[in-house]
C-alpha cells in the first residue's frame, strides 16, 4: 500500500519523507522504523489511539524531538538535525499553545517579523482575514472562543507559507458542531492553498473526512495505508477493521482458494470472498463483514442468489436510533453479530426473538490473517479515555 | 456506524513530554551563583558555626578561643536553656496552631466566599504587613499596655482580675507572634483551599454529606498541602523569635532566640551561642523533615 | 463493541454541572456567611496595630517621646519627619540596602527557577535542599552564624552596608527560588516549542515567550524579597556593625524613647505600598488574564 502514494510524487520533489524512523524514551519504542512518503499537497491524516507514536511522529518532523535513528527528509533536503524554527514546517498544536500575552495580531505576526519580512502588517493583515478574525486583531487570545483560537493557530501558521503544515489534534478541543463546521473549512483552505498537510487525530471520522490518504498507526508502527474508501472496505488488520468504523469478524476455514473467490467455511455454512480482498490463504482466518453490509431477512423466506448467507440467527437485541436500526443477531455457534439497517421505513422492524438469515454481497466480505487479536483496535470507553 | 468520538483527546505520553520540557546540557550553569552564594554565606558560616560550637568555653572575644572540640558545650547549653527551648517550641506550637484556627475561615471565605472581591481581599491580607513588624509590634505593647483598652475591657467584664495584665505575659507574646505571623499561614492555606475544585465539595453535597462532613472529608484534605507549608512557615520564625518576646514579654517569657542573641551580642560567648544555634537548627530542621515526611509532601520547596 | 449513545456524548461534552439551586432560609443565609463574617473578623484584627499607628502620627505627646496615649492632635509630625536624629538616613539606608538586596536575589534566585524546572541534571535534589535549609534555619542561627563567619574571616570592622546586602540576598534568595518555581512550573512549555515553530530562536523565544510570561512571577517574587528584606531585624542586628537601618532605628528608639515621627513613617509605609498594589492590581485588570 505504501507504494502507492510514493508512485505520483517524483515530478513535484517537495514532499514529506521519513526514512527509517525510530524513536525510543528509554526503553519504549514510540516510533519503529518507520518509513512514509508524503506527497507534495496531499492532505495526509495520522490516524490511531492515544500512544500509538502519531504525535511522536508529528514533532520529528517539527523538530520538536530527534528520531533515536533515521532520517527525515522535504523533497531531498535532509531536516533530521535542523533546530524546529530552521525548517520549513509549522505546527498547529493541540489545544493551539496560543501565546497569552500577545493580541491575535501579535500571534499571527509572530513567524513573519522573526524571519524579517518587509511587510509582515499587511501580511498579516490578509491572513486575518481569510480565517475571518479581523475585527479580532487587538485582542488577546483568553478573549475568543474556542473556533477563533483555533484560526488563530491555523493562520498564525499558514502565514508563513510551510512546506508540511503539521495539525496535532487541531480541533480537540471544539465541541461537536464546531467541529463538523472546522472540518469542512480546513479542507476548503488546504484544497485552496494547496500546502501538504499532515494531520494527527484518534478520531477515525475525522480522518475520513478530510484527509485524502490516511496511515494508521497502532504501537509505533503504521498498519495500513491508503485511501479512506480503501482502508474502510478493505482492511487489511483486523486492528484497521475495528478501528475504522465496526466489523463483525467470524472464524472460518479457508477451503479453496484457486479460483477468483476464495471459498471459506463458517462454523459449516460456506461462504466467499473475493481474492483481492482475501489477505490470508490458508488454515483459519476471520471473515469480516461490516454491520451495514449485511441484510436480514425472515428465516428462509428470501432468496438470495450470488450473495453469501449464513442461516439460523436470531435476533437478540434491537436499539433504534434514528436514521437506523441495530440488531444483535446470536449465530448457532453463539457469536452475537452486528447488523444495521437503514430506517427506510420499507419493511417492519424485527423484533427479538425472530430467526432470520443474514446475507451480504460477495464484495463486501474481507478475508484476515487468524493470528491476529479480533479485539485489536476496538474502541471500548476505557481506550478511548 | 463511525460514531463520533467526542472524548477530548488524551495529552499526548508524559514521557514525551518531559524530555522536551527540561533540556539536558549547560542548564545547571544557571544555578552556580545563586549556590556559590548559599554555600559561602550559608553552609559555610553554619559549618564553621558547629565548630565554633565545640571551641574550648574559657576563651573570650578578646583572647580568642581555642579548638577543643569540648562537646560539653552542648550538655551546658541544653541544662543551662532547656526550659528556654521548651517555652519557645510550646509557644510556637500554639502561635501556629492559634494561627491556623484563625487563617483557616479567612483563606476559606476568600478562596469560596468572597467573589469579586476577591484580590481585594488579598491585598487586605498583606497590607498591614507593609509596615514595619517592630512598629506593629510595639503599637501592640501600647494596646495591651496595663491602662489600654483590651486590658480596661477585659478587667471591667471580670475576665481578668482589677489588678490583672496582658502585657508582660505569656499571652501578650504569644498573641504578638500569632499577629506577626498571620499572613504566612493564611496566604499558602488560601493557595491550596483556591485549588480545590468547586465541584468536588458540590458532589460531597450530592452524595449525602453535611457542609461540615464534606468539609471534613473532602475540602480540609485537599488544603492540606497548604496547611503544611503554612504550619512550616509560622513554626519556624516563630520558634527563633526573640522581638515579641523581649517587646512584649520580661525575661520569664523570653525564648531561645533572645538567649542566643545575648551570647552572641552582649556576652560574646561564641561556643555557647553557637552550641545554642546548632541545636536549635537541628531541633527545627529534624521537626520539619519529620512533619513533611508525615504529611507525605514530596517536594519541598 | 461499544456504540456511544447520544446521552453518553452529551455527557462526555457538558463537563460543567449546573449551579445549585439557590437556598432559602435564614439558617441557610447565616451558614452560608458565617465564614465569611469570621474572615472579615480576622481582617478587622490585623488592621487594629495600624489604626493605632496612624492615630498616634497626629498625637502632639506631652513628653519628649511618644506614649500609648492619644493626647492632642497635631500635623506637626507630618511636617517634621527628619527631625529625629537619624530617622531619614535610616530609611535612606533602608532603601539601599534592600534594593540591591532585592536586585541580586532576584536575579540570581530567577535563574536557579529556570535550572531547577527547565532542566536536568545530577544534583537537582541536593540543590532544592540546600535551598529549602535556609528556609527551614531560624533567621537568629542565620544572623548569628553570618556574624561569626565575618568575625572569623576578620571583615567585622567592615560591617555595613556590604555584609548587610550579603546577608539580605542570603535569606530572600530561596523565597525568590520558590516564588519563580512556581510561576515556570504553571508554564506550558509548548508555547515556547511554538516559538521555536515559528523561527524564533531559542534567545528570541525567551527573550519574547518566556521572560513576558514568567514576569509576573518574577515580579512578586522582587516584591516579597524587598518586604523581607526591607521589614528585617534580626538577621540585620546580628551583621549590621554601626549601620543602623529603620528596623534598628525603631529599636534603639525603645531605649531613647519614640519620636512620634516614627508613627508617621508607619502611616506612610502602609499608604503608599497600598497605593501601589491597588494601582498594580487596576492595570492587571485592564488586561485579560492569562
Amino acid at each position: 500500500m505504501t507504494e502507492s502514494t510514493t508512485g505520483s510524487s517524483g515530478a513535484a520533489g517537495k514532499d514529506l519523507r521519513l526514512e527509517g524512523v525510530t524513536k525510543r524514551f528509554g526503553d519504549f519504542v514510540a516510533v519503529d522504523d518507520l518509513t512514509l512518503t508524503v506527497p507534495q499537497g496531499s492532505f495526509f491524516a495520522l490516524l490511531g489511539p492515544s500512544g500509538c507514536g502519531k504525535t511522536t511522529t508529528l514533532r520529528m518532523v517539527a523538530g520538536l524531538d530527534e528520531p533515536t535513528t533515521g532520517r527525515v527528509l522535504i523533497g531531498d533536503e535532509d531536516i533530521t538535525d535542523l533546530r524546529p524554527y530552521k525548517r520549513p514546517v509549522n505546527t498547529v498544536f493541540q489545544s493551539y499553545a496560543l501565546f497569552p500575552h500577545l493580541t491575535v495580531f501579535d500571534n499571527v505576526a509572530f513567524g513573519p517579523r522573526r524571519r524579517g519580512v518587509k511587510d509582515y502588517q499587511q501580511k498579516t493583515r490578509d491572513m486575518l482575514k481569510l480565517v475571518q478574525l479581523e475585527p479580532y486583531a487587538r485582542r488577546k487570545p483568553a478573549q475568543l472562543s474556542g473556533g477563533q483560537q483555533q484560526r488563530v493557530a491555523l493562520g498564525r501558521a499558514l502565514i508563513n507559507e510551510p512546506g508540511v503544515l503539521l495539525l496535532d489534534e487541531p480541533l480537540g478541543a471544539l465541541d461537536l458542531k464546531l467541529r463538523r463546521q472546522m472540518q469542512i473549512e480546513l479542507k476548503r483552505i488546504q484544497t485552496e492553498i494547496g500546502i501538504t498537510f499532515v494531520h494527527v487525530t484518534h478520531d477515525q471520522e475525522e480522518a475520513m473526512t478530510m484527509a485524502d490518504t490516511i496511515a494508521v498507526m497502532n504501537a509505533g508502527v503504521i498498519e495500513q495505508l491508503g485511501a479512506p474508501g480503501d482502508l474502510y472496505e478493505n482492511p487489511e488488520t483486523t486492528f484497521v477493521a475495528n478501528f475504522l468504523g465496526q466489523s463483525n469478524l467470524i472464524m472460518a476455514d479457508v477451503m479453496d482458494t484457486s479460483g477468483r473467490t476464495v471459498v471459506v467455511d463458517c462454523h459449516g455454512q460456506q461462504v466467499g470472498v473475493e481474492s483481492t480482498r482475501s489477505h490470508t490463504s490458508e488454515g483459519r482466518g476471520w471473515l469480516g463483514v461490516r454491520p451495514e453490509k449485511i441484510f436480514a431477512s425472515p428465516a428462509g423466506l428470501e432468496n438470495h442468489d450470488g450473495s453469501n448467507v449464513l442461516t439460523g440467527g436470531r435476533v437478540s437485541d434491537v436499539s433504534f436510533v434514528g436514521v437506523s436500526t441495530q440488531y444483535l443477531v446470536r449465530m448457532p455457534w453463539g457469536q452475537e453479530l452486528m447488523v444495521f439497517e437503514q430506517n427506510t421505513g420499507q419493511r417492519a422492524a424485527f423484533k427479538n426473538g425472530d430467526e432470520v438469515d443474514l446475507a451480504w454481497s460477495r464484495a463486501h466480505a474481507f478475508l484476515l490473517d487468524a493470528d491476529q487479536d479480533a479485539q485489536a483496535g476496538m474502541m471500548t470507553p476505557e481506550a478511548d479515555t | 456506524m463511525t460514531e463520533a468520538v467526542t472524548t477530548p483527546p488524551a495529552p499526548p505520553a508524559p514521557v514525551v513530554d518531559g524530555e522536551n520540557a527540561r533540556r539536558r546540557g549547560w542548564g545547571w550553569l544557571l544555578l552556580i551563583p545563586g549556590m556559590l552564594w548559599l554555600a559561602i554565606f550559608f553552609l559555610f558560616p553554619t559549618v564553621q558555626l558547629f565548630f565554633t560550637s565545640l571551641y574550648d568555653p574559657s576563651g573570650s572575644f578578646e583572647r580568642g578561643y581555642a579548638m577543643t572540640w569540648h562537646v560539653a558545650n552542648y550538655a551546658d547549653a541544653i541544662i543551662d536553656t532547656s526550659n528556654l527551648f521548651l517555652r519557645s517550641f510550646m509557644y510556637a506550637a500554639i502561635t501556629t496552631f492559634v494561627c491556623l484556627l484563625l487563617a483557616y475561615p479567612l483563606a476559606y471565605a476568600i478562596a469560596f466566599k468572597s467573589g469579586r472581591w476577591k484580590n481585594v481581599m488579598l491585598v487586605l491580607v498583606i497590607a498591614p504587613f507593609f509596615t514595619s513588624f517592630l512598629l506593629r509590634t510595639l503599637s501592640w505593647r501600647a494596646i495591651l499596655s496595663d491602662r489600654g483598652p483590651v486590658t480596661s475591657f477585659l478587667q471591667t467584664i471580670a475576665i481578668l482580675p482589677d489588678d490583672g495584665r496582658l502585657l508582660a505575659t505569656p499571652v501578650a507574646v504569644i498573641a504578638g507572634l500569632v499577629y506577626n505571623f498571620l499572613p504566612f499561614m493564611t496566604l499558602p492555606l488560601y493557595a491550596s483551599l483556591d485549588k480545590v475544585d468547586h465541584r468536588l465539595i458540590e458532589a460531597a453535597g450530592d452524595l449525602y454529606s453535611s457542609p461540615f462532613t464534606g468539609f471534613r472529608t473532602v475540602t480540609f484534605p485537599l488544603s492540606l498541602p497548604g496547611v503544611v507549608s503554612g504550619t512550616l512557615l509560622t513554626f519556624i520564625p516563630a520558634s527563633g523569635d526573640y522581638i515579641n518576646a523581649e517587646l512584649l514579654g520580661t525575661p520569664k517569657q523570653y525564648m531561645i532566640g533572645n538567649r542566643i542573641q545575648a551570647a552572641f551580642l552582649t556576652e560574646r560567648n561564641y561556643p555557647l551561642a553557637a552550641s545554642l544555634s546548632i541545636i536549635l537548627m537541628v531541633v527545627v530542621v529534624l521537626m520539619v523533615i519529620v512533619y513533611v515526611r508525615r504529611a507525605g509532601t514530596e517536594e519541598l520547596v | 463493541m461499544c456504540t456511544p449513545t447520544p446521552a453518553r456524548i452529551a455527557a462526555t461534552i457538558d463537563t460543567k454541572s449546573p449551579k445549585p439551586p439557590s437556598r432559602k432560609g435564614f439558617g441557610r443565609w447565616v451558614s452560608d456567611h458565617l465564614v465569611l463574617f469570621v474572615g472579615i473578623l480576622v481582617l478587622v484584627y490585623t488592621f487594629v496595630p495600624i489604626g493605632y499607628i496612624f492615630a498616634l502620627s497626629f498625637n502632639q505627646p506631652s513628653g519628649r517621646s511618644a506614649t500609648a496615649e492619644f493626647e492632642s492632635f497635631t500635623w506637626n509630625n507630618w511636617e517634621t519627619i527628619c527631625e529625629p536624629d537619624g530617622l531619614c538616613g535610616s530609611l535612606k539606608l533602608s532603601f539601599q540596602i534592600s534594593i540591591t538586596a532585592t536586585i541580586l536575589a532576584t536575579v540570581l534566585g530567577t535563574l536557579m527557577a529556570f535550572a531547577l524546572v527547565r532542566h536536568t541534571f545530577r544534583g537537582r535534589a541536593t540543590s532544592n535542599l540546600v535551598i529549602f535549609l535556609p528556609m527551614a534555619t531560624p533567621e537568629v542561627v542565620l544572623g548569628s552564624s553570618l556574624l561569626a563567619m565575618f568575625v572569623a574571616v576578620g571583615v567585622d570592622g567592615l560591617l555595613g552596608f556590604i555584609t548587610l546586602v550579603i546577608a539580605h540576598v542570603m535569606f530572600t534568595l530561596s523565597f525568590v527560588v520558590v516564588t519563580v518555581k512556581a510561576r515556570l512550573a504553571g508554564m506550558d512549555s509548548r508555547l515556547e516549542q511554538a516559538a521555536m515553530d515559528l523561527y524564533a530562536n531559542e534567545w528570541q523565544t525567551f527573550r519574547l515567550i518566556t521572560l513576558p510570561l514568567a514576569m509576573p512571577g518574577i515580579v512578586a517574587a522582587a516584591m516579597l524579597a524587598f518586604s523581607l528584606s526591607f521589614d528585617d531585624f534580626i538577621v540585620t542586628n546580628f551583621t549590621s556593625g554601626q549601620s543602623v537601618t529603620f528596623p534598628l532605628f525603631v529599636y534603639g528608639s525603645k531605649l531613647k524613647g519614640f519620636a512620634p515621627q516614627l508613627f508617621v513613617v508607619g502611616t506612610l509605609m502602609f499608604l503608599i505600598s497600598f497605593v501601589f498594589v491597588i494601582a498594580a492590581e487596576l492595570w492587571r485588570r485592564r488586561r485579560p488574564t492569562y
